[in-house]
């Protein structure tokens, strides 16, 4: 039963990871405006509203929690004493993750519609007080979404083993989470770029910001996991050396370098080139390629955690097959959001003067 | 009319961005290939209209690369060749504590080629230019673009360019003393 559970795991996280970097960038690029957000804005709503679907499908990992997490068990739970008690107890666990939930629906929905609502706006000014409205929520809204998902990837990742402890961990998926949805936006948008709405907006120009932007995320990927080896490898205690010592066997001693070429080493020196990162199908293939790196690390994440630290083929097949199914309903929905509104922000005030500038091009 | 003096180029004045960018791309696309355009701020489209493609990329990957070799082979040679210690049971080739000072001179070494190799590739130090003898030039600084087809060019003709230049719509077109 781990097998499954474990890869329903593994896979549930990869789809959260867009769902929710999606909303952290839908966040950013309302604060920090810049023509590279305009194109992919529509498709950041849409992704950031299938995080109710999301809490759904969080339902089979709290029925397999016994399965999952060794501190349901109870000789475990006594282990750990207070931290247990007061904090990796069923009750709390099921309540902070609706809490999440909660704040990351909200925030995604009311952004989602003002931003619907200033479609429908006909002059610059009330453009600009919706523009407002959605900078002043996204401000505060990136501080909740980084301590949120942070205390979240403890819960649901790093309590596999309750006894380690990373303080990087909740940064380390930030990154992942980024680098992800920069991905699937870039594959996205290199499909819808010549629809109806967004052609003549979009360009090569938008494929090169953003084929920099995720050049950077693979650049903090590797910052961050680094950041953690160092201060493992420099404090050398047990507790916590034992995460990477437990990769270092039954299979995963070949997945830790291959992530460090594949994941890191090859997207980071051909997303250098800017002549590749200007030519959409290209740089959809390599954001597809790294979304493949991306689930293969949840997988190095989370699996050695289970099946006594070998790789099971099972736990493949079960991550692979969730995937789809995960995938499917997530896509179904991801597209139902998107076909239902305009393309565009048409009415943004700062695309109207992006427009004008590159009317004439 | 005798050509006596060979002029370094000819130089057409434009007022805004827009025109000049334009006079750019119809230069290049009449066959005109040494020139050079002057602007008080950069003007993107305006690289792309001279086709000017810059060398120093190369220079810092080099360098870059030089640089982490560098400082890996210091460390390595330090701490595995020259005077080994065991410090916590760790391998001599501590590769995991070696990539900060490795990623720090890959920067450093990276970053100074890139400056320097720009000062370089710009022709600098250049005490005299001929551009400067033109007197209204010094409004390049300020609020004035100048494009400047060079007499090294093998289109060049003096009459024909100016007449060129003039049907762009420049404000003023000057020819420049060597």
């Amino acid at each position: 039963m781990s097998e499954i559970a474990s890869g329903y795991l593994v896979a549930y996280f990869f789809w959260l990871t867009i769902s929710f970097g999606c909303l952290g960038i839908l966040m950013i690029q309302h604060l920090t405006g810049g023509h590279w957000g305009f194109g992919i804005r529509r498709p950041l709503e849409s992704a950031a509203k299938t995080l109710p679907l999301m809490l759904v499908l969080f339902i089979p990992i709290i029925a397999l929690s016994y399965d999952i997490y060794p501190w349901t068990h109870a000789e475990d739970a006594a282990h750990l004493g207070d931290k247990a008690k007061y904090y990796l107890n069923m009750p709390f666990f099921t309540g902070r993750a609706i809490g999440y939930f909660l704040l990351w629906t909200a925030m995604a929905f009311i952004l989602s519609k003002w931003s619907l609502e200033q479609d429908k706006t006909n002059s610059v000014d009330s453009a600009i007080d919706v523009a407002q409205k959605c900078r002043n929520i996204s401000g505060p809204g990136i501080l909740i979404c980084a301590l949120t998902i942070t205390l979240a990837s403890f819960d649901w990742i790093m309590s596999l083993d309750p006894h380690w402890y990373s303080t990087i961990f909740g940064i380390l998926t930030i990154g992942g989470c980024l680098l992800n949805s920069f991905a699937f936006m870039i594959i996205i948008l290199s499909q819808i770029g010549n629809r109806e709405g967004m052609k003549g907006y979009i360009g090569s120009k938008h494929f090169h910001d953003l084929g920099k932007l995720l050049l950077a995320c693979v650049m903090l990927w590797g910052y961050f996991n680094l950041s953690q080896l160092l201060i493992i490898w420099s404090g050398n205690l047990p507790e916590e050396t034992i995460w990477f010592i437990r990769r270092r066997s039954g299979g995963w001693e070949y997945v830790g370098p291959a992530l460090i070429a594949l994941h890191f080493a090859v997207p980071f020196f051909l997303l250098l080139s800017r002549a590749l990162k200007k030519k959409p199908t290209i740089l959809a293939s390599v954001a597809g390629f790294l979304m493949v790196m991306r689930l293969v690390d949840l997988f190095w994440l989370i699996q050695p955690q289970f099946n006594g630290g070998v790789i099971a083929p099972m736990a493949v097949v079960s991550t692979i097959v969730s995937v789809g199914v995960i995938g499917a309903i997530w896509l179904g929905l991801f597209f139902k959001f998107l076909s239902g509104n305009p393309l565009l922000p048409v009415r943004d005030p700062y695309i109207q003067k992006e427009a004008i500038v590159h009317g004439n091009h | 009319m005798t050509e006596k003096t060979k002029l370094y180029g000819l130089m057409a004045e434009f007022d805004n961005p827009q025109a000049i960018v334009d006079a750019t791309n119809a230069a290049y696309k009449a066959g005109y290939r040494k020139m050079d355009a002057y602007s008080p701020f950069p003007i993107e489209e305006l690289q792309e209209a001279l086709h000017f493609h810059t060398r120093v990329q190369y220079i810092v990957l080099v360098a870059g690369i030089i640089g982490a070799l560098l400082g890996y082979g210091l460390q390595y040679w330090t701490s595995a060749v020259d005077y080994p210690i065991n410090i916590g049971g760790r391998p001599y080739n501590s590769w995991v504590s070696f990539i900060p000072i490795t990623f720090e001179l890959t920067i450093l070494i990276g970053a100074f080629s890139g400056a320097i190799g720009m000062i370089l590739l710009n022709g600098l130090p250049q005490p005299y230019h001929p551009v400067f003898n033109v007197p209204r030039f010094s409004m390049a600084s300020s609020d004035r673009f100048f494009l400047c087809i060079e007499s090294e060019d093998s289109k060049f003709d003096r009459r024909a360019t100016a007449e060129f230049l003039k049907s762009l719509n420049a404000a003023e077109v000057t020819e420049v003393e060597p």
